[in-house]
Parts: C-alpha cells; sequence; structure tokens
C-alpha cells in the first residue's frame, strides 16, 4: 500500500496538469510502460490507417480515462496519475519498469510486442506488479506463454477471428479462401483464423500463400487476380502489416468479400460506434488526442477505469485487495459496448463484445445473435477454459 | 376510451413537476409528445383519437429530456447535437424560441420557482446553471464525466446529478454553486425519483441492474435492489426510466434491455410484477390520474400504454426512431 501512494508534493512534476491536485491528498500512480521505438507506431504505417490497426500511441486512451475516473479516489482522498517510461529498447525494459516501481506504480499498463511482453513479464513473475497488456493480441500469450501477473485488456486474435467467423456462418459464407503472408506473425493470424473455421464449421476450401512484391517469377503469389482465382463465398487475408491486404477489396477476379485484416474486421473498437455511450466516449477521446480512437486506445482506457473502478469499490489501495477485485468475475466494468467486461479467470483476458467493423461503420457486434455459451455468452469468444493452455493462477 | 382530459395533475417522472402549483393557463389537450432523438421531432399524438399522429415538430438535432414549463404552456426540449434547448409552444405545436451554445445538452430540471434550469453537460462533465429570463449560463459547476439525470430537492436549494462514468450521485448547492456530496451509487447511474415524503432518492443504475436508495438527511446509500426479471441475463437488464406514484406505494422502473416494466412496492422494496413491454424500455411516464404509465421504446421506435390497475400494456403506437421520453398534456 505505502508503495503505492506517494504524496502529490513528490509526483506533481511528473503529472501534466493535475485536476484538482491539493497538497493534503495523495496521488495514486497507474504506470504506463512502451518502447520508444514501435514498429507498430511509425509514422508511414499510422498514416496508412489500416483497417483494424493502431491511430496512434495507445497512451492517449488512458489519458482520457483519467479524468473520467477523477472522483473514483475521492473517500480515500486520492488523486489518479499517469506514470509513464519509454525504453530505448527491450533491454532497457526492466530498468525503465524500475522506474514506475520507484514511482510507487504496481498497475502497469504494457504497450509493447507481444515477444517484449511475454519476456518482461516472465523475468518478473513473482514480483507484485501486474502487467495490462493494452497492444499485444497474440494468443499465445493467453496459453502456453501466460504468466500469472498479465493481464490482457486487448481481445486476441482469437477472439477476433471468432467474431469473423461466427458472422460468416451468420450470413451461410461457408466456402472461404484463406491468403496468408509469410511473417511469423501473419502465421499466427492464420492459425488462430484456422482454429476458428473449426470451431464454427466453416470450409477453408483453400489456401494460399502471399508474397508483397511485384517479381513476375511470381505472380502466382503476388497478383490479386491470380490468386483469387477460384468459387468463394469470402475470403480470409491474414497480413499483419495490412499492406497487402489493402489491395484486395474490388481487385479479385470475382465479386467476393474480404474478411481480415481488410474489408471486414473485429476489434475490441472503432469510432463509429453508435451505442452504449460510445459517442460520447469517442468525442472526449477525439478532443483530448485530436484523432479516432482505436482498439489499443479502448483497451488503455479500460485499463485504467479497471484500477480506479477496484479503488472506488473496494476502497482500498492494498495491491492484493484490488487483484482480487479486479478478477472477481462478479466484478462489472462498463465496456461501453453493452455487455459489462471482466476477467476470465483461466487466462486473464478481459472477456467484453466485439466489433465487426469496415473502414467505416460497425456492421455488427459479436457475440452474434444464437452463439450460446453455458456460462457466458461473451465466452463463444476465444479461448474457453477447457482450450487454454494456461492454468488457473499459473 | 381514455378520457385524459379529466384527470387531476399527477407528477411526470421528473422531479420539476412534482412542484408544479395548479396552473390556470394550460388547455389539456389530451396531447401525447414524444421527443424521437434519430429524427430530430418531438412527435404529437392524440390520445383521444386513438394516438393518431397529430404533428411532428421540428427540432435541433437529437431532442432527448422534455419538460413542461411552470404552467404548462411550453415544452423544453434539450436538443443535444443542435447544442440547443428548445421552446415549444403547447398551443401553436411548434418551436418559438431556442435558447443556444449549450454543448450537449441531455437532461435538466427546472427551478421550482420556474428562474433556474439545471442541465446536465455531457461533454463538459458539468452540471449548467443557466437563468431562463436571460438565458444565460451563469455557472458550469464540475462533476463527474457523463452527466445525465438532474432533479431539483422541492425545497430548491439543492440538485441532484448522476455521473455515469463516475458512478456517482453529485449533491449541487444551488446557492454555493458546487457538490456537497458525492455519493457512490451502482454503475452507470442514470434518472432519479424522489419519494413523496422528499426523504429517499431513488437512483437506477443502468449496468448493474439496480436501484439505489439514497437518505436524504445523511446523504448516504442505506440500501438497494436489483432486479432481476425471468429468462434475461445480467447485462440484458438495463434500467434506467423511474416513476413513484404520489401516494407513494409503488414505484415503475423501465428495465431497458430487458423489455419489461418492473412494478415495485415501494414500502417493501419488492418487485411486485414485471410488465412486458417493447424494445429497451426507457423512459417512463404517468398520466394525470396515474391510471396510464407511458413507457418509451427506444430500440422498437414505439411508446407502450401500460393500464396500471391491470398491469397489463393496453396500447401500443409508433413514434419517431429512437424514441426518449414522453410527456402528457393532460391538466385543466
Amino acid at each position: 500500500m505505502k508503495k503505492c501512494i506517494t504524496t502529490a508534493a513528490i509526483v506533481l512534476s511528473l503529472l501534466s496538469a493535475p485536476v484538482w491536485a491539493n497538497e493534503e491528498s495523495k496521488v495514486f500512480n497507474i504506470g504506463y510502460l512502451s518502447l520508444k521505438k514501435d514498429s507498430r507506431y511509425t509514422k508511414k504505417q499510422l498514416y496508412a490507417r489500416f483497417l483494424g490497426q493502431a491511430l496512434g500511441r495507445p497512451v492517449a486512451g488512458a489519458k482520457v480515462a483519467l479524468k473520467e475516473v477523477k472522483y473514483h479516489g475521492a473517500e480515500l482522498g486520492l488523486k489518479f496519475a499517469l506514470l509513464e517510461a519509454k525504453a530505448k529498447s527491450s533491454d532497457d525494459l526492466a530498468t525503465q519498469l524500475e522506474k514506475l516501481q520507484q514511482g510507487g506504480a504496481q498497475f502497469i499498463l504494457t504497450d509493447l510486442p507481444s515477444e517484449a511482453l511475454s519476456e518482461l513479464a516472465k523475468t518478473h513473475r513473482d514480483k507484485p506488479i501486474a502487467f495490462m497488456n493494452v497492444s499485444a493480441a497474440n494468443n499465445d500469450l493467453r496459453s502456453n506463454a501466460c504468466q500469472p501477473n498479465l493481464y490482457h485488456l486487448l481481445p486476441s486474435h482469437a477472439m477476433q477471428t471468432d467474431a469473423i467467423a461466427q458472422y460468416l456462418i451468420t450470413k451461410k459464407w461457408r466456402n472461404v479462401l484463406h491468403l496468408k503472408g509469410t511473417s511469423q506473425a501473419d502465421q499466427h493470424i492464420a492459425n488462430s483464423f484456422e482454429r476458428s473455421a473449426k470451431r464454427f464449421g466453416i470450409k477453408v476450401k483453400e489456401s494460399r500463400g502471399f508474397i508483397l512484391s511485384n517479381d513476375p517469377r511470381e505472380r502466382d503469389k503476388n497478383n490479386v487476380n491470380l490468386l483469387t482465382r477460384g468459387d468463394f463465398d469470402a475470403i480470409f487475408v491474414s497480413d499483419t502489416k495490412g499492406e497487402f491486404a489493402r489491395n484486395l477489396p474490388y481487385q479479385t477476379m470475382k465479386p467476393v468479400l474480404v474478411f481480415g485484416s481488410a474489408g471486414l474486421t473485429a476489434s475490441a473498437w472503432h469510432w463509429s460506434w453508435e451505442r452504449h455511450g460510445a459517442p460520447q466516449l469517442n468525442k472526449r477521446f477525439e478532443k483530448k488526442a485530436k484523432r479516432a480512437m482505436a482498439a489499443p486506445d479502448w483497451a488503455a482506457w479500460i485499463g485504467v477505469k479497471a484500477i480506479a473502478g477496484a479503488i472506488q469499490d473496494t476502497k482500498s489501495t492494498d495491491f492484493d485487495t484490488l487483484i482480487k477485485h479486479i478478477t472477481n468475475p462478479k466484478t462489472v466494468l462498463d465496456s461501453f459496448k453493452g455487455h459489462a467486461a471482466n476477467f476470465r479467470t483461466w487466462n486473464r483476458q478481459l472477456r467484453q463484445p466485439l466489433l465487426l467493423h469496415s473502414d467505416t461503420w460497425v456492421v455488427e457486434r459479436a457475440p452474434l445473435k444464437g452463439f450460446l455459451h453455458q456460462k457466458n455468452n461473451l465466452d463463444t469468444l476465444g479461448l474457453d477454459e477447457h482450450e487454454s493452455k494456461c492454468k488457473r493462477g499459473t | 376510451m381514455m378520457r385524459l382530459r379529466k384527470t387531476p395533475l399527477v407528477a411526470l417522472c421528473t422531479a420539476a413537476l412534482l412542484t408544479l402549483s395548479t396552473a390556470s393557463f394550460a388547455k389539456g389537450t389530451g396531447y401525447v409528445f414524444v421527443s424521437s432523438e434519430k429524427d430530430n421531432v418531438v412527435t404529437v399524438l392524440d390520445s383521444n383519437k386513438d394516438y393518431a399522429v397529430v404533428k411532428q415538430i421540428e427540432t435541433g438535432d437529437r431532442p432527448r429530456h422534455i419538460a413542461f414549463n411552470e404552467d404548462r404552456t411550453k415544452i423544453y426540449a434539450a436538443c443535444g447535437e443542435g447544442e440547443s434547448i428548445d421552446v415549444i409552444d403547447v398551443e401553436k405545436l411548434e418551436v418559438t424560441d431556442r435558447i443556444e451554445e449549450i454543448e450537449d445538452p441531455e437532461a435538466f430540471d427546472v427551478s421550482s420557482d420556474g428562474k433556474q434550469m439545471y442541465i446536465s453537460l455531457e461533454d463538459d462533465g458539468a452540471l449548467g446553471i443557466m437563468d431562463l429570463e436571460s438565458k444565460e449560463m451563469i455557472a458550469e459547476v464540475e462533476v463527474g464525466e457523463e452527466p445525465e439525470g438532474v432533479l431539483t430537492h422541492p425545497n430548491g436549494k439543492t440538485v441532484f446529478v448522476t455521473s455515469e462514468v463516475a458512478n456517482m450521485v453529485h449533491v449541487i448547492d444551488v446557492e454555493k454553486k458546487e457538490s456537497i456530496a458525492d455519493i457512490v451509487v451502482g454503475k452507470r447511474p442514470r434518472r432519479f425519483a424522489l419519494t413523496p415524503d422528499n426523504k429517499t432518492l431513488w437512483v437506477t443504475n443502468e449496468l448493474d441492474a439496480s436501484v439505489s436508495f439514497i437518505d436524504l438527511e445523511s446523504n448516504k446509500v442505506t440500501g438497494s435492489m436489483k432486479f432481476e426479471p425471468k429468462g434475461f441475463r445480467a447485462e440484458s437488464i438495463t434500467p434506467v426510466g423511474i416513476a413513484i406514484t404520489q401516494d407513494g406505494s409503488t414505484a415503475y422502473v423501465g428495465m431497458g434491455r430487458a423489455n419489461h416494466v418492473a412494478v415495485i412496492d415501494v414500502a417493501k422494496q419488492e418487485v411486485i410484477d414485471y410488465i412486458l413491454v417493447g424494445e429497451r424500455a426507457w423512459n417512463v411516464t404517468f398520466n394525470k390520474d396515474e391510471s396510464l404509465l407511458f413507457v418509451v421504446n427506444g430500440l422498437s421506435d414505439d411508446v407502450s400504454v401500460i393500464d396500471t390497475k391491470k398491469g397489463k400494456v393496453i396500447k401500443s403506437f409508433p413514434v419517431g426512431r429512437v424514441p426518449y421520453m414522453a410527456l402528457i398534456d393532460d391538466q385543466e
């Protein structure tokens, strides 16, 4: 508890314009750890605004949430602040984390690629730290590579591909062509889709590998027309970067719809979502960040809300008490997507609805009607208890 | 045939109306006014003619909360996207005045003397205090983000406002223009009703399917009750609209996505009945003698009329897209 709270005077310099700071109030610091250089946020990548990808650094979401929780600590005379640290490289992460800990932060929003996050959580698995993943969708982090101190705010690839599979089944578009890239990350999404296809009964009639090139000798792998030959109801494309996928819609050999990394995808958030208070949140975000809100922003936003909400509900700042509350399946977190969100006990993934959206519009919300689960319909999305290799409490 | 015309005045779901004196100028047309968020209109229907549409009054964009002024000659309509409070002339059935440059007003209440309006300003995270004569915003009191329901205490000294994201009810001292109590209630608190003895404030909590009871002497939550209509999962039970009868015996709460209205025995704090209505049952409004309850269904674009004695829907009629709230002009 002592670690969490330092007096306002000490950290005042770290705060950007505290909303109602006075000398007597205490500050509860929430850590935010990211990399100075991250290929997901290069100018070029962000400028492209690929479907389903980040539109900027997600820390903006945490900052918006900070204003929303300004009263959450009122009963304890507490204010919330974000303590940020940026590592120069993966090797520098432990040092930066230490700085955050010195500032009293035990809850750390981690905005890191999956490998770096996996390693960091592993080396700190016995420490009283909660890593809250805002930007890595990798399934392994929720299964065989899971860690007891790692919480996932962003939906996994499995949740995304399950949502898309539910949509395809609902529309009876069962015969699918699967196009996949060559990188390990592409393969990861591809595996996730294949799992979902099997789970919901989609026929992957053919899988074809694509490469990004103009080499005439590899026309069968880089020419969209050739790649999409045949009769299919839909195409699913696994492309982490998004550059190839972007060229698929309207350029296929036959008029066929595209899903996955282009066309229609499933995300934690989209700026066009209109229900459950979403327009208000989008407006607050756009005012603050001067851009539209995307999935990782939402993840960082709900992370702050989960932590501050636990403090409001328990009237405590004790780390173990808060963790117990956050992971309690009865805890209610307002997702602004119509279902109360809370953490799965088996792999600490935040269960939540996903928005199925094109570039400009949310077409549906998953889980779709008719997909039922014996306990919670939200668990029709992602790795269910029996599937996850992550064991309870490990 | 319903005879709305000759029945005595009753409180509607906002407490401003609890404090109305029996006015002498209003006609009591039997018209029902329903604001519609997506069509930017207030639809007027005649309850004496089987709810035939009399007129669609064009308003600013996204009209939501509506309420009569003191003598019921005017209706105020908060237009969120239009950033205005529109003033509808009840006789002419048109917008005759518009108070502009109010950023995203959602709900409001008028002081018992009719001089001030208290408006939840969704974007600013503030409660605006407006002088109705000069139409000037005289103060903005900072509250939690997404303020929603507003209710004036009949004593005129305090105003209650919910903050949907702070999970709180703020008690605003009108004179000091500041919050004198920040009361943590349930998740996503929305709307209020005051018991007729002015002792207990009921607050609907949309996200955890409950109502919290606040004792107004101590400004403390004394209890809460959960709603569990059969056949609905917890996430579909989203109570928002609420009204209590004038004798203080019975409360009605719209169950939102659970498509029912809960009928509550106030003394026992127990649900007596769940009445099936349309989709996303939102705000609820009594007619004058409380024989009827008008339930606005946001997702089926219609209004259900409950016969409160029979405890069932006797009529439903279509209105504009995403209806928000109904008012009944049934006073002599």
